[in-house]
C-alpha cells in the first residue's frame, strides 16, 4: 500500500513539475505579446506538426498529381501537367464506365455514390431509432449503450475479418441456413449481395458512435416541452416531427457530415471483406486509388494523387453544401 | 419493496409495460446479440485447430478428434465410431488408412486388425481448445518487445495528443484572434483527403527528418489529429467564460488558466479523445508498416502479421492474432466506458 | 521551489535522450535482410546466417521477418527515399529493379552462378543487354494440378495421365464431381501466373517481338474462353476468381475440405498438404496438362535481391555466395521443403524428410519442372508480365461475373498493359 502511495505522490509531483515548466515562459510571452496573439502560442505546436505531417504531404500530392512515370521520388518524375486529370475524366458516356478510358475509376465513382447514399441514409435511420429506444427508461441502459458502441473500437481490418469469417461459404451464417433446411448462399459472390453486405458491415462498425451523438442530442431537449405537448394531447408522430426532429437537427448535421466523409472514404473494411469483387462491384474510390498507386506492379502514383484530389474536391463541396444548407437552424452563432 | 417494483417496471409512465416497451427491449437485445455475437464467434473460432476450422458445418465449441494410447502401438491412435456395416456401434482406433479402406483395431483387443471402409465411420470428437494458436504466436517471436513498442507508442502518442490538441482547442475556443476560423477550417478540410495517399509523401518527409525506423516516426505525425481538436473545441465552447475572467482578475497566467481550470473541466471530452487515440494508435497498421523496417522497432499488429506470406493464409493464426489485438482496447473500453459515452454526448450536441 | 529544479533538468535530459533515438556503435559490417515467409524460409535463413557468422566474426546479419505486404508496398518506398534493407526477399523483381546492386564484381566465382542459376538470373535483369547478377533465388516453384485421388477412386475415374489435354482434365474432374456429389470439379488459384501455364499450353505466344509487351493472341483467347465456360457451367469453382480477398486468393481450403477434385496450384503447397491434410485423403500431383502449345506450367519463386544503398556490398556478396554454394543451398531447400533453383541440384535427388506421399509429390513436381518451356521462363521474367497477370485476373473475373463480355475483356487487357508500358517508359 505504501509503495502505491509513494508512486502516486511521485506521479503527482511529476505532474505538478510538468505543469510548472511552461509557466514562466508563458507569463513572459503573455507580457510581451499583443493581446490575441497568445492564441497562436497555444495553437502553435499542434499547428506545426499538422503543417509538416498533414498539410505538406497534401501539397506534395498536388505536385505528384501533375507528374507521370513510375519513380517514387518527386524529383525524378517527369511533369505531365493535367494529363492525369484528363485521362481520369475522359469518357464518352459518363453513365457507362465501359466507355471511359479509366473504366475502373468510373466504376468506383458510381459504386461509391450508390454506397454513400444507401449507407448514410440507413445508418442515420438505425442510429436514430437506437437513440430513441435508448432514451427511454430502460434497465441496463449503460450496458446496451456500451454494447452498441463496442464495434466502433475495432480496427477496420478486424471488423472485416470478423464478418468474412461469418459470411464465407463454410461460415456460421450458412451453417445456420443449412440447419434451418435452406440452401447455403454465396453471400459475397453475387454483385448485389456483396454490395449489400459492405453497406451492412460498415453500418455495424460505426453505428454506435452516431447513436451516442444523437442520444446526447435527445437528452438535451428539455422535458417541459414534451410535457407541454402531452398536455395538448399531441399524437406521438406529430411530437416527433414538430418537436423532436427540429431540436435534434444540430446533432443530425454532425452525423451527416461525419458520416458522409467516412462513407466516401470507405476502404479498409471493404478491401479485406471483398477485395473489390465480384468483378469490380464493390470497388470504391479509395480502393481504386490504392490499387493504382500501391498494389499494381507498375505504380502510377501521379494518377492516384490526381484521383485523390478529385475525390477531396467533391467531398469538400458536398460538406460545404451540407453546412450552408443547415446553418440557419443551428441556433448558436459560434459556428 | 414497492420502490423496487416501481423501478423495475418504469415505463412510459403508465405503470405497466406496453407494447412499445416490449418492442424496445427486443430491439436492444437483438441489437446487442448482433453487435457482440460475431466478435464472440471470432474468439471461439480462434481456439480451433486448422482441421477444425475447415469443418462444415462448424461446431460451436472447438473440438478435436479423440486419441487413445493403444498397447503395441507407439503413438496415440485416433478414435472413430462405426456407423454402418459389420461393426456398427463399435468405437475403433485407426492404425492406417489407404485409399478407401482403413485398418482399425479395438483398443480393448489390439491384436486383431479389422478392415473398415472409410464411409462407414465418423470421427469421435471431444472438446479441445487449441491454445497452440496463441502459444505458437507468442513463441515465434519476441512478444514482450513488440508489446512494449506498442504500449510505448500508444501511451506517449496519447499523452502528446491530449496535450497538443487541448492547447489548440483552448485557443480556438477561448481566444479571438485573426486566423482562428481559417485554421480550424483548414484542419477540418484535411479530413477530406484519404490517408492512403499521404503515406508516401509522409515517408519522404520522415526520411528527411531522420524519423524512420524509430518509434518517434510513428508518434509525431499522428498527434495533431483534426478530429481531436474538433471534439475538444466543441466541448470547450460550452465552458462559461466567466470562470476564466474571474481567474484573470486574480492575476492568473493564461497557462495556469489552461492547466488548472479548463483542462480539469474538460475531462469527459479528454476521456473520449484518450480512448480514440489509444484505439487509433494501437490498431494502426499502414503507417508503421511504411516507416518501420527493423524487426526490433515493430509494433504488435505489425509483428503479428509477419507470418503472412505471399501464397498462404493460415486462418488459425490470423484469428488468434485478431483476438490478441482486440483485447487491450476491450479492456480499456470496459474501464472507461462511462466517461466515453458522457464525453461524446457533451461534445456532439453543439 | 527546490524540488522542481532537478526534476526539470532530469525531464529535459530524458526527453533529449529519447528524442535522440538509438545510437548503435557498429564496427562490424551490419547487414539487414528484409524477409517474408511462405512457410519457414526466414527462420531457415536465420539458422544458416548464424552458421555463417561463426566463420565471419566481423559480419553481423539480422533478418527482419515481416508480412509480404510490407515488402511489396513499403520496401520500394524506403529504397526510393534512400533507406531500406541491404537485402530483401522479393517476388516482384520489377518493383526494385532501379535499386538493385550488381554483385558480379564482388563475387569470388561469378561463372559458377551463371552456370548453376542461369535461366532464373534473367528474372532479375532489366533487359536483353543486362548481364548483371543481382541476387539469389530462394526457391523455384512450379505450378501443377493437385489431385484428390480418393475422390477419383470413389468415382472410378482414372487420374488423367501424361499427355492428357486440359479438356480431358476438365471432363474427368466434372465426372468425378458429379459421381461423388462434390461441389466442383476444379479450382484454379486467382492468379494471372496460374492462368498463363494453361494459356501457353493452349498455344499463347505472348511475345511477338523483342521489347514489345505481351499480347492477347488466339491461344490466349482459346484458353480464356474455355476457362470462362468452365466457370459458368460449374466445372470450376467460380468463387475463387470472381469474389473476394483483394488480389491473390488460393483455393487450398476448398481442396483440403474435399470440395474440389482437381486444384491448379503449385509446389509451394507441399508443406501444407502434408501438415493440414496429412492422410485425410490421398493426394497426388498430376503431370502438366497439354495443348497445342505444349505441356507446361509456370515457374516462379522469390529471391534475395541486393541493393545499391548497402554500405557493405562485399559482405552482402559473400553471404549470398555462401547460400548459393551447392551443399548449403541443398540443405536450405531441404529445410524449407522447396524445389531448388540451382540447375545442378534439380538433377539430383534431395533428401527431403517427407512422408511417402510427400516424396512422390516432390518427385512429380521435379518432373513437371523439367517440362517447363523456355517461353514460360521468359514470361515469368518479363518486366511487363506482372501488369499482364494483373490485367488477366481483373478483366477475366469481370467477364466471368458478367460485368463485361470476353471481347471487351481482351480489349481491356491490351489497354491495361499498354497503359502500364507507357507509364514505365515515361522519362
Amino acid at each position: 500500500m505504501t509503495i502505491a502511495a509513494t508512486a502516486g505522490r511521485g506521479l503527482g509531483r511529476l505532474y505538478a513539475a510538468l505543469m510548472n515548466l511552461p509557466e514562466r515562459p508563458m507569463r513572459w510571452a503573455q507580457g510581451h505579446l499583443p493581446d490575441g496573439r497568445l492564441g497562436w502560442l497555444f495553437v502553435g505546436p499542434n499547428l506545426a506538426i499538422f503543417a509538416v505531417f498533414t498539410f505538406l504531404p497534401i501539397l506534395i500530392d498536388f505536385y505528384y498529381s501533375g507528374t507521370g512515370g513510375t519513380n517514387l521520388l518527386p524529383t525524378e518524375r517527369p511533369w505531365v501537367g493535367s494529363e492525369n486529370f484528363a485521362s481520369l475524366t475522359s469518357c464518352q458516356d459518363y453513365l457507362d464506365p465501359n466507355s471511359c478510358v479509366r473504366d475502373q475509376f468510373w466504376y468506383a465513382i458510381w459504386n461509391t455514390a450508390k454506397f454513400v447514399v444507401l449507407q448514410v441514409t440507413l445508418m442515420l435511420v438505425f442510429s436514430l431509432a437506437t437513440a430513441l429506444v435508448l432514451n427511454r427508461k430502460i434497465i441496463g441502459r449503460g450496458f446496451f449503450r456500451a454494447a452498441f458502441f463496442y464495434p466502433v473500437l475495432l480496427s477496420p481490418v478486424v471488423v472485416a475479418l470478423i464478418w468474412k469469417w461469418v459470411l464465407q461459404r463454410d461460415g456460421v451464417l450458412n451453417a445456420a441456413f443449412v440447419g434451418a433446411g435452406l440452401e447455403p448462399v454465396e453471400w459475397l459472390l453475387g454483385a448485389r449481395s456483396a454490395f449489400g453486405w459492405t453497406v451492412f458491415v460498415s453500418i455495424w462498425a460505426h453505428m454506435g458512435f452516431y447513436t451516442l451523438i444523437l442520444l446526447a442530442g435527445l437528452q438535451a431537449i428539455p422535458a417541459d416541452i414534451y410535457e407541454a405537448a402531452a398536455m395538448d394531447a399531441a399524437p406521438p408522430s406529430r411530437v416527433f416531427r414538430r418537436i423532436t426532429l427540429p431540436l435534434l437537427m444540430p446533432s443530425v448535421l454532425v452525423v451527416l457530415v461525419l458520416g458522409l466523409i467516412r462513407a466516401v472514404q470507405i476502404f479498409d473494411e471493404v478491401y479485406v471483406l471483398t477485395g473489390g469483387g465480384p468483378g469490380s462491384a464493390t470497388t470504391y474510390l479509395v480502393e481504386f486509388i490504392y490499387n493504382t498507386g500501391f498494389s499494381s506492379q507498375v505504380r502510377q502514383y501521379g494518377l492516384a494523387a490526381a484521383a485523390s484530389l478529385l475525390l477531396a474536391g467533391v467531398l469538400l463541396v458536398l460538406t460545404l453544401i451540407q453546412l450552408r444548407g443547415m446553418r440557419p437552424s443551428k441556433g448558436d452563432g459560434r459556428g | 419493496m414497492a420502490r423496487l417494483a416501481r423501478m423495475m417496471t418504469a415505463t412510459r409512465g403508465h405503470g405497466r409495460m406496453d407494447w412499445t416497451d416490449w418492442a424496445s427491449y427486443l430491439y436492444l437485445i437483438l441489437g446487442t446479440a448482433l453487435m457482440l455475437g460475431p466478435v464472440l464467434w471470432l474468439a471461439l473460432s480462434s481456439l480451433k485447430s486448422p482441421a477444425g476450422l475447415i469443418e462444415f458445418p462448424p461446431t460451436l465449441l472447438p473440438q478435436e478428434q479423440v486419441r487413445v494410447s493403444v498397447p503395441n502401438y507407439p503413438n496415440p491412435l485416433p478414435l472413430y465410431r462405426i456407423t454402418k456395416g459389420d461393426h456398427a456401434g463399435q468405437t475403433l482406433a485407426e492404425v492406417r488408412k489407404i485409399g478407401l479402406q482403413a485398418t482399425m483395431v479395438d483398443p480393448a483387443a489390439p491384436e486383431t486388425p479389422i478392415r473398415v471402409p472409410v464411409e462407414d465411420r465418423t470421427k469421435l470428437m471431444q472438446f479441445h481448445a487449441a491454445w497452440d494458436n496463441y502459444g505458437d504466436l507468442l513463441q515465434k517471436f519476441d512478444f514482450g518487445r513488440y508489446l512494449w513498442n506498442s504500449v510505448f507508442i500508444t501511451s506517449v502518442a496519447t499523452i502528446l495528443t491530449l496535450l497538443l490538441n487541448s492547447m489548440a482547442a483552448f485557443a480556438l475556443s477561448k481566444y479571438k484572434f485573426a486566423g482562428r476560423e481559417p485554421v480550424f477550417l483548414l484542419m477540418l478540410a484535411t479530413l477530406m483527403i484519404p490517408p492512403t495517399i499521404i503515406l508516401v509523401p509522409n515517408y519522404l518527409i520522415a526520411a528527411v527528418l531522420g524519423l524512420t525506423d524509430n518509434p518517434w516516426g510513428v508518434i509525431w505525425p499522428a498527434v495533431a489529429t483534426p478530429t481531436g481538436v474538433f471534439l475538444l473545441r466543441q466541448y470547450m465552447l460550452t465552458l462559461p467564460d466567466d470562470l476564466l475572467e474571474a481567474a484573470r482578475m486574480d492575476n492568473a497566467s493564461e497557462w495556469r488558466i489552461y492547466w488548472r481550470i479548463v483542462l480539469p473541466l474538460s475531462k469527459p471530452a479528454l476521456a473520449v479523445l484518450a480512448i480514440f487515440s489509444v484505439m487509433w494508435r494501437w490498431n494502426e497498421f499502414l503507417w508503421p508498416m511504411v516507416v518501420l523496417g527493423r524487426n526490433e522497432t515493430f509494433t504488435l499488429p505489425l509483428a503479428l502479421n509477419s507470418f503472412q506470406g505471399e501464397l498462404t493464409t493460415q486462418w488459425n493464426y490470423l484469428l488468434a492474432m485478431t483476438v490478441v489485438t482486440l483485447i487491450p482496447v476491450t479492456v480499456i473500453f470496459a474501464l472507461l466506458q462511462r466517461h466515453i459515452t458522457q464525453g461524446i454526448a457533451s461534445a456532439g450536441v453543439k | 521551489m527546490p524540488v522542481d529544479f532537478p526534476l526539470r533538468l532530469t525531464l529535459a535530459a530524458a526527453a533529449l535522450a529519447t528524442l535522440g533515438g538509438m545510437t548503435a556503435a557498429a564496427n562490424a559490417a551490419d547487414i539487414r535482410i528484409a524477409c517474408y515467409s511462405d512457410g519457414n524460409e526466414c527462420p531457415a535463413t536465420k539458422i544458416l546466417a548464424e552458421r555463417f557468422m561463426k566463420d565471419h566474426a566481423d559480419i553481423h546479419i539480422t533478418i527482419d521477418e515481416m508480412p509480404y505486404k510490407q515488402i511489396l508496398e513499403s520496401v520500394p518506398v524506403q529504397l526510393a527515399a534512400g533507406n531500406g534493407p541491404d537485402i530483401a526477399r522479393i517476388s516482384d523483381f520489377g518493383q526494385v529493379a532501379p535499386y538493385q546492386l550488381d554483385l558480379t564484381p564482388y563475387l569470388p566465382d561469378a561463372d559458377y552462378w551463371q552456370k548453376a542459376y542461369g535461366p532464373v538470373l534473367d528474372w532479375m535483369r532489366t533487359g536483353p543487354n543486362d548481364h548483371g547478377i543481382y541476387g539469389l533465388m530462394t526457391q523455384l516453384t512450379v505450378s501443377a494440378p493437385l489431385v484428390d485421388k480418393t475422390l477419383f477412386d470413389q468415382a472410378g475415374v482414372p487420374v488423367p495421365a501424361k499427355g492428357a489435354t486440359w479438356d480431358d482434365w476438365a471432363a474427368a474432374a466434372l465426372k468425378v464431381a458429379k459421381a461423388t456429389k462434390t461441389p466442383f470439379g476444379m479450382a484454379w488459384d486467382r492468379s494471372g501466373a496460374r492462368f498463363s501455364g494453361p494459356a501457353i499450353s493452349q498455344g499463347a505466344k505472348f511475345f511477338y517481338a523483342a521489347g514489345h509487351p505481351p499480347v492477347v493472341d488466339d491461344g490466349f483467347k482459346a484458353m480464356a474462353a474455355k476457362f470462362v465456360k468452365w466457370n459458368q457451367d460449374g466445372t470450376i469453382d467460380k468463387d475463387v476468381w470472381v469474389s473476394t480477398g483483394g488480389g491473390y486468393r488460393d483455393a487450398f481450403e476448398e481442396f483440403a475440405n474435399g470440395k474440389i477434385a482437381v486444384y491448379l496450384s503449385g509446389s509451394w503447397q507441399l508443406a501444407r498438404l502434408q501438415k493440414q491434410i496429412g492422410d485425410g485423403f490421398d493426394w497426388v500431383v498430376g503431370d502438366a496438362p497439354c495443348g497445342p502449345g505444349g505441356c507446361t506450367g509456370m515457374p516462379g519463386g522469390a529471391g534475395f535481391v541486393a541493393f545499391k544503398g548497402t554500405k557493405s556490398p562485399k559482405e552482402v556478396a559473400l553471404f549470398l555466395d555462401y547460400l548459393a554454394s551447392e551443399p548449403v543451398y541443398a540443405e536450405w531447400m531441404v529445410m524449407t521443403s522447396n524445389l531448388p533453383a540451382n540447375l545442378d541440384l534439380q538433377k539430383k535427388k534431395l533428401d527431403y524428410k517427407f512422408t511417402p506421399a510427400g516424396v512422390a509429390a516432390m518427385a512429380q513436381f521435379q518432373a513437371n519442372a523439367a517440362t517447363l518451356t523456355p517461353l514460360a521462363y521468359k514470361l515469368q521474367g518479363d518486366g511487363l508480365s506482372r501488369p499482364m497477370f494483373n490485367a488477366t485476373v481483373d478483366r477475366i473475373s469481370q467477364a466471368i461475373a458478367g460485368q463485361i463480355t470476353l471481347d471487351q475483356a481482351y480489349e481491356r487487357i491490351t489497354a491495361d498493359v499498354a497503359d502500364a508500358a507507357a507509364a514505365k517508359n515515361k522519362k
